[in-house]
Formats: C-alpha cells, sequence, structure tokens
C-alpha cells in the first residue's frame, strides 16, 4: 500500500515536472506573462528560505534571539559581497554551529 | 558557441556548491526515513521515484503520523506544484527539444538546477545547446541526492541531531537569490512571498509553498504596470 501511494505520489511529481515543459505551447503565453515568469526565482525560493529559517520543527515560530536568524544575516552578508555559495551556506551554518555549541 | 561538452560542464561547475547544502539535507532525509520507521529499501525508493527532498520528508511524516494515504499524496503534489512554474520558465529555452527529450529532461529539474540552470540561460539565450546545461546541473545534484540519501539510510541515528543540518536548506536558497537584493523590484516580490510563507504556513497541504509565490508573482505583475 505504502509503495502505491509512494508510486502515486511519484507520477504527480513528474507530470508537476512535464507538464509545462512538453505539453504547453510556449507561444500560448503572452508577453506580460512572460515578463512576470522572470519573476519566478525571487517568488517561489522565498517560500523555501522563510520558513526553514523563522519556523521551527515543530511549526512553531522562532523566538527572536533564535540562532537561525543570525545566521541567516551572516550568510546574507558573505553571500551578497562574495557572490560565492559555498562561502554562503559554510559561513551560515558555522554562525549557527558557534553559536549554539560555544555561546 | 560552446560545445555540448563545454555546456554540460558549465551545469555540473554550478551547481556543484551547492552539495555543501545537498549532501547534509540528503543525509537528513534518508535517516529520518529509517528514524520514523520504514524500511530502507522503501526510503531509498523514494528518491528515485519522487526525487524531491523536502516532499520526501512530508510524505514520510504524514504516513507514519497516521494520514491517509490521499492526504499524504496531496501533499506532495501540492509541495511540488512550484514545478509548474519553473516548467514555465523553462519551456523557452526548450521549446526546440523533440517530444522525447522534454519527457526525459523534466524528470531532472529539481529547486537548485532550475536556479543556475535559469540563471545561465538568460545570459546565453543564443547558444543551441543551452539543454545540456540543465543535463549537467540536474544530474550532478541527481546523482549526489542518491548517493546521500542512501548514507542517510546508513548512517541513520549517527546523524546528531543537534547540528541542525536543516538549516542549510535555507542557506542554500540565500545564496541563490541574494544577487537579487539590489534590484528594489525583486525585493518586494521576495518580501511578498517570505511573509505571506509565514502567514499561509498553517494553510492545509503545506500549501503555504505554492499560495505565496502566487501571491509574490501578483505583485510582480503589479510592479511591472507600475514601472511602465
Amino acid at each position: 500500500m505504502t509503495w502505491l501511494t509512494i508510486i502515486i505520489a511519484g507520477i504527480i511529481t513528474y507530470f508537476m515536472r512535464m507538464t509545462m515543459v512538453a505539453l504547453v505551447d510556449r507561444n500560448l503565453l503572452g508577453e506580460r506573462v512572460k515578463a512576470v515568469l522572470a519573476y519566478v526565482p525571487s517568488a517561489v525560493f522565498p517560500a523555501i528560505i522563510f520558513p526553514g529559517i523563522f519556523i521551527n520543527d515543530y511549526g512553531t515560530f522562532i523566538e527572536m534571539n533564535d540562532p537561525k536568524i543570525f545566521g541567516a544575516i551572516v550568510a546574507i552578508l558573505v553571500g551578497y559581497f562574495s557572490r560565492n555559495v559555498i562561502a554562503t551556506i559554510i559561513s551560515g551554518l558555522f554562525s549557527y554551529w558557534i553559536i549554539i555549541f560555544l555561546l | 558557441m560552446l560545445s555540448k561538452k563545454q555546456i554540460f560542464t558549465k551545469g555540473i561547475l554550478a551547481v556543484a556548491p551547492h552539495m555543501f547544502s545537498v549532501i547534509p539535507f540528503g543525509i537528513v532525509c534518508g535517516a529520518i526515513g529509517i528514524e520514523l520507521g520504514f524500511s530502507p529499501i522503501l526510503v531509498y525508493a523514494m528518491s528515485i521515484i519522487i526525487f524531491g527532498g523536502a516532499s520526501q520528508i512530508v510524505f514520510l511524516q504524514l504516513l507514519s503520523g497516521g494520514a491517509s494515504a490521499l492526504i499524504a499524496v496531496t501533499s506532495v503534489g501540492v509541495i511540488n506544484s512550484r514545478h509548474l512554474l519553473y516548467g514555465a520558465v523553462l519551456s523557452e529555452y526548450l521549446e526546440k527539444l523533440s517530444f522525447i527529450k522534454k519527457l526525459l529532461i523534466s524528470y531532472l529539474v529539481v529547486d537548485q538546477g532550475f536556479a543556475e540552470s535559469n540563471k545561465f540561460f538568460q545570459k546565453n539565450k543564443n547558444e543551441t545547446h543551452l539543454h545540456y546545461h540543465l543535463l549537467g546541473s540536474g544530474g550532478t545534484l541527481w546523482v549526489c541526492w542518491q548517493i546521500s540519501t542512501l548514507a542517510g539510510i546508513i548512517l541513520g541515528s549517527f546523524v546528531p541531531e543537534e547540528l541542525g543540518l536543516k538549516f542549510a536548506v535555507p542557506l542554500t536558497f540565500i545564496a541563490i537569490v541574494v544577487q537579487d537584493i539590489k534590484k528594489l523590484d525583486h525585493v518586494i516580490v521576495m518580501i511578498t512571498c517570505g511573509l505571506s510563507s509565514l502567514l499561509f504556513f498553517d494553510a492545509p497541504f503545506k500549501s503555504y509553498i505554492i499560495i505565496s509565490p502566487i501571491i509574490a508573482l501578483f505583485v510582480a505583475a503589479l510592479v511591472l504596470r507600475l514601472k511602465k
């Protein structure tokens, strides 16, 4: 039963990936829609970033002094100035660890 | 004009830095599945069949919490519906591929691969073998996801929860969008999305993950109109 559920979930996920690429004709989209689509990364990724920082594993809001907020600020600053993905991730993780393990 | 191999390599190199977040997250994902009491084969099979980090964790958590199969499947569908947006963006660059190739390449599209390949596509619109970038980025992420979830399944409870490795996920996406905070229009869209995601976090089936982008895209349309 669980196997069947996984396979159905997989098929649905695949259809989400495939539909717009393979089944929808790009020319159906007007110029205005295409202009709006340029914002997709900025419109989608914060929905992963914000809950990943501000909401804990139990689905509740974190305190404002939570180390994840500090880690995220460090990552934003390092990322902005270094333009380096590895530096962004590592600086964020390390600053987070420093606070939870050393302070 | 770049060769297929050059573009493929660029795709691999573009996502390679994200391994610092994908690998820890994959390990956590595998470990959680085992911790929740599912069989190793089942947990691993999801990495091939679903191939989507967050949705795999949610799926197993729901099932182990006693939710019905219908709720678990619906949640996976809702979480991964953001791929409709990625597909709409990518379709412009994959237009010329044959139908079969479109069907095959779609399987490899995940968040980081979409983000990095889309950046490359925007700057290199005139290249002929654009899709090789997506093959490089998506293929690399696929291989790393398989290895890391497998490692998590084997390591299981050896992965200390205190490390908070899941925090690597928001960090990798910060790295993707951080250069756009120079642009006011993008900042408005990002903040709209971020605040909406917190506001709608408790909406059923994790639908905040698609509700907030839709709200943010409406705001983007408004911003575009004001800019004119």
